[in-house]
């Protein structure tokens, strides 16, 4: 029932949105549409909610200009295309969205990321979120080891219960793309806390030392920059099971960015940070100061990293003391390094000694 | 060069004409092995060319070329010509300097006599091998066949193993040699020569057959034989001293008035006492008397007396009507995207010479825009292969600032770089070479400047195609949102919102806020339907005039949609167009009736009575009305921009967003 409402709480906004654009065009104006800017420099701390969000500057879209024109007639695609789904109570996922546009003729996206960033743009405005217009990612295949207890209901609606280190595989527990309430309950947890882990490798490499059995910890793969799905299933963790959360990534500015959006916001969904971000996650590393402590193997930064990192200096989630330095360090030392590195020191390296000493000294592990 | 031949001629006895050809063999060009081939057909085609138009007959030429061993190849030339008498054949092909085309003045393919006998004599001496001549005139039924020897020492040819054969062809000639060669693709090759010989040459069909053996036809893109080029007289104020006496030698005037009269052009009786009188000598000499320092005096004279131009009716150029379609129709496979409507300027003279320069540019397609531009040189219809930094028509195109006209050059001179085509044709009675090679025209203060003019009236004609397609393209953008985006938003945003599609014309005027012009000319069973389309794109009712350029006469009266106001010298149209309500399109269209398909297939229209900065898409009228100096009229870009009111563009944002790598 909640469902349903938010449902058609969506297609009032979207036929708000499109009533808009038809009284304007009807007044002889000439159609737009105001977004918020989604640049880092429209990001603003919210104390109330400790995360980052979008500010109060906005950007129009009009259909002076042909790009304009052309987002207005795709908007006005998506609309139909949107509302159609609710009423025929259908879903599609993105890139199914992506190749519908293919009859749009002159409104087609030419490639995946505009229609992304068209349905982001569509949340924002109206203020709901993707599933409310029964669009999804694709599974990503996020992985969960850990003594902790779920319940899913699967898509027979049957309630299943699972333990994330007894009752499933290797691989582990694999996140879905829904993790609301209404399909995912937590029921019980052992873990003292969890670690986001940034690669396959790594994550393998404290599955096989049998990090999460001996320090009591519920280990959760990144995949890169994680999905919505990934950092709302780590709130919730945070949230409703009280785990504290840390972040254990590659040292260079990209993995900077992994922790940014997971603890801070993304500046790209600075609209749903309230929903997404867990600001009391801690970043254990790899930083700067690492990779002179240890001592360990590094890459030379390219042209690339140094934009990055750059950019990093001027970006307002990254403006904090701790920050500033590691990133002038790195900037300074010229390097980075990924977590596998640690390796220098042997495969047990990184379980039993690096992560206890980064552990503790955070004061997560006693 | 006139003067060099004829020293030649003096002392043909005392060397003999091999000796003479082993020592001038560069100029003769047969310096190396690719240009002897290229030189033997160019002779030989020249010459049937000749022969064809002399006859009046469509010429239809085919040239072979077969490798008979490594460096040894059969060139064999046919033609359609009227053929030639069996006494002739050993003097036309055999003798070096034979033909009455050397003493005459006339806009012709070889000035010299010493063309395709050259040829014979090459391939004599580096083969061993005799030419092979066939020919049939229609007034035989046979064909007369031999073969000829050249005896070198006489420059007399022989025909040996001569014969009456069958020959199913009505009439023509043709001529088979073999001689040391080498065949070559590329710039500087046979087929690029008879590429170019099909341009100039748009009433010859030209069938080539390479060492390949995969035949290719250059078809004639016209029916229409040019005009026949008539002889003239010499004028005098090109004559040189040495050719004056020899004139006066032969001459069957008895006295020196006649003489001057009737063997000069444009000297009356009267101008010619005056001519004699300057130069202190009596009417009633003897013109075989006239000695070297009279003649001198004649020569000096003549720059003192007042003399009528030469006649300049006697010259062929191709015309710029032909230019363009024989450019089409050999280059179509570079697919040009356009062919800027050739010049051909009024008849100059330099030296008593008449001469007239033509130019014609090709632009786009599938042309290289990295490379410099290609230049197609030629001189009385004969390509030009060699020495293209020497000859005039370079120097011209050099000198030219290309910039200016949408081409790149890197300061402002030099061979401009660019996906384009320059074809020069000079055609003249006597044109100037550089050297006896005859590849470059040599660099003469009235050619030069006839040819730069000629280069930048038709570089002008470029850069407004150029113009007007800029601004098309920047155009068609805002077109797309007016006629396309926005009827769709409104219908979608209607249907979403279940109401019925909305007016879009005040949504339209604000965006574009231009009077837009589209015109468009299609070809279709013998007419060109022109049209040109109004749009009113801004918010008030508008009236303009629009003009254009077209041959009225061709206009079917019942297809015109709205009767000009005013016709002037049978082809400046206006048309008051007196009201067009926001958004309205109006459309101005007629029909033209026997226009040959080339001959327009671009519209040239102008508007008047509407500011400038309101119309897209047209030119406005300019100062004079008159097409040889079109103004390129720069129009601000401000037409149709709606302030911006210091808003951000959401689309436009220079910065990334996300986090991602």
């Amino acid at each position: 029932m909640k469902n349903e409402e938010r449902h058609l709480k969506a297609v009032d906004r979207l036929t708000e949105l499109a009533g808009d654009i038809y009284r304007q065009i009807d007044d002889r104006q000439i159609p737009k549409m105001s977004i918020p800017l989604r640049t880092k420099s429209n990001i603003r701390f919210d104390r109330r909610s400790g995360v980052w969000k979008y500010g109060r500057a906005t950007g129009v879209r009009s259909a002076k200009k042909l790009t304009g024109a052309q987002m207005l007639l795709r908007t006005m695609y998506m609309l139909e295309f949107m509302e159609e789904m609710i009423r025929t109570n259908k879903s599609s996922t993105l890139r199914e969205m992506y190749y519908i546009s293919e009859g749009w003729e002159k409104a087609k996206f030419s490639a995946q990321d505009e229609s992304n960033m068209l349905a982001e743009d569509l949340e924002i405005i109206t203020t709901c979120m993707r599933e409310d217009f029964k669009l999804r990612p694709e599974e990503d295949g996020a992985r969960v080891i850990g003594d902790i207890t779920i319940q899913e209901t699967d898509r027979k609606g049957k309630r299943k219960k699972i333990n994330c280190r007894d009752d499933v595989g290797d691989s582990g527990y694999g996140i879905p793309y829904n993790v609301e309430a209404e399909k995912i309950g937590f029921i019980d947890c052992d873990a003292d806390f969890a670690v986001a882990i940034e690669t396959g490798g790594m994550f393998d490499r404290l599955v096989e030392n049998r990090f999460d059995e001996e320090y009591n910890a519920v280990l959760v793969h990144l995949k890169g920059q994680p999905a919505r799905s990934t950092r709302r299933f780590i709130k919730r963790l945070n949230e409703e099971m009280k785990l504290p959360i840390c972040v254990f990534v590659d040292g260079d500015p990209w993995s900077f960015r992994i922790h940014a959006s997971l603890a801070y916001g993304a500046i790209k969904t600075a609209h749903l940070s309230e929903y997404l971000a867990t600001p009391t996650a801690e970043y254990i590393g790899i930083t700067a100061s690492d990779i002179l402590n240890y001592d360990l193997p590094t890459d030379k930064l390219n042209d690339r990293d140094i934009q990055a990192l750059n950019a990093e200096k001027t970006d307002p989630r990254f403006s904090d003391q701790f920050w500033k330095h590691e990133i002038d360090l790195m900037l300074d030392i010229g390097k980075k390094a990924e977590q596998q590195a640690l390796a220098k020191y042997g495969l047990d390296f990184a379980t039993d000694t690096y992560l206890p000493e980064k552990l503790k000294e955070l004061g997560i592990m006693k | 060069m006139a003067s060099i031949a004829h020293e030649l001629a003096k002392k043909q006895k005392e060397i003999s004409v091999s000796e003479f050809f082993e020592k001038n063999k560069h100029i003769l060009g047969f310096d190396s092995l690719t240009r002897a081939l290229i030189t033997a057909v160019k002779e030989s085609v020249d010459n049937s060319l000749d022969a064809c138009e002399d006859a009046g007959i469509l010429p239809d030429v085919l040239v072979r070329i077969d490798k008979e061993s490594n460096n040894e190849y059969r060139v064999t030339v046919e033609d359609n010509g009227p053929g030639i008498v069996k006494k002739q054949v050993p003097n036309v092909f055999g003798r070096l300097l034979y033909g009455s085309r050397f003493h005459t003045r006339a806009q012709r393919r070889g000035q010299q006599g010493i063309g395709v006998s050259a040829v014979v004599m090459y391939g004599q001496i580096t083969t061993g091998k005799p030419a092979k001549i066939k020919s049939k005139i229609s007034d035989e039924d046979v064909a007369y066949e031999c073969e000829l020897v050249m005896d070198t020492k006489k420059n007399r040819a022989q025909a040996v193993r001569d014969d009456f054969v069958i020959w199913e062809k009505e009439h023509g000639t043709r001529f088979e040699v073999n001689l040391k060669g080498k065949y070559v693709q590329g710039k500087q090759s046979t087929f690029e020569y008879l590429k170019g010989v099909a341009i100039v040459n748009p009433h010859a069909r030209i069938t080539f057959t390479p060492p390949d053996g995969k035949a290719m036809v250059f078809e004639r893109s016209t029916e229409e034989m040019p005009p026949p080029t008539r002889e003239v007289k010499p004028h005098p104020e090109g004559v040189e001293l040495g050719e004056l006496l020899n004139m006066a030698k032969y001459t069957e005037a008895k006295k020196m008035t006649s003489f001057l009269n009737t063997e000069f052009s444009r000297i009356s009786l009267r101008v010619a006492r005056e001519i004699l009188d300057k130069a202190e000598i009596s009417y009633d000499q003897r013109p075989s008397r006239l000695n070297l320092d009279q003649a001198g005096g004649i020569i000096d004279a003549v720059k003192e007396v007042k003399i009528m131009s030469p006649e300049t009716d006697c010259l062929s150029p191709i015309g710029e009507g032909l230019i363009r379609k024989s450019l089409k129709n050999v280059l179509g496979e570079a697919r040009a995207s356009f062919y800027a409507p050739p010049i051909t300027r009024e008849p100059k003279v330099f030296g008593g010479n008449p001469f007239v320069v033509e130019v014609g540019i090709v632009y786009g397609g599938q042309l290289s825009r990295e490379d410099p531009v290609q230049i197609f040189r030629f001189a009385n219809r004969v390509p030009l292969m060699y020495q293209q930094g020497a000859c005039a028509t370079t120097q011209g195109i050099e000198n030219v600032d290309w910039r200016r006209y949408g081409l790149e050059q890197r300061g402002g001179k030099g061979i401009p770089y660019g996906p384009a085509i320059i074809l020069v044709h000079v055609a003249s009675t006597k044109i100037p070479f550089t050297s006896e090679s005859k590849e470059a025209i040599a660099n003469v203060p009235e050619i030069r400047e006839e040819i730069e003019l000629a280069l930048k009236a038709c570089a002008r004609k470029l850069k407004t195609h150029l113009n007007k397609a800029e601004k098309k393209s920047k155009t068609r953008v805002k077109f797309e949102i007016v006629q396309e985006i926005i009827p769709m938003i409104a219908q979608k945003s209607a249907k979403i919102v279940g109401k019925p599609v909305p007016d879009i014309a005040g949504t339209i005027t604000k965006i574009m806020n231009v009077v837009w012009v589209e015109d468009e000319v299609v070809h279709d069973k013998k007419r060109h339907h022109v049209s040109v389309k109004l749009y009113n794109y801004t918010p008030k009712t508008q009236k303009m005039h629009i003009h254009m350029i077209l041959p009225y006469d061709k206009v079917d009266e019942k297809s015109l949609s709205l009767e000009p106001a005013e016709v002037r010298d049978g082809s400046k149209v206006t048309w008051n167009i007196k009201k067009i309500a926001p958004t309205d399109i109006f459309e101005l269209a007629f029909d033209l009736k026997g226009v040959d398909k080339d001959e327009y297939d671009d519209n040239e229209v102008f508007v008047s009575g509407i500011d400038p900065a309101s119309i897209i898409g047209a030119d406005v009228l300019p100062g004079d009305w008159d097409l040889e100096h079109i103004t390129i009229t720069e129009n601000g870009g401000a037409a149709g921009e709606a302030s911006d009111n210091g808003e951000i563009d959401y689309d436009e944002g220079a910065e990334v967003i996300g986090d991602e790598e």
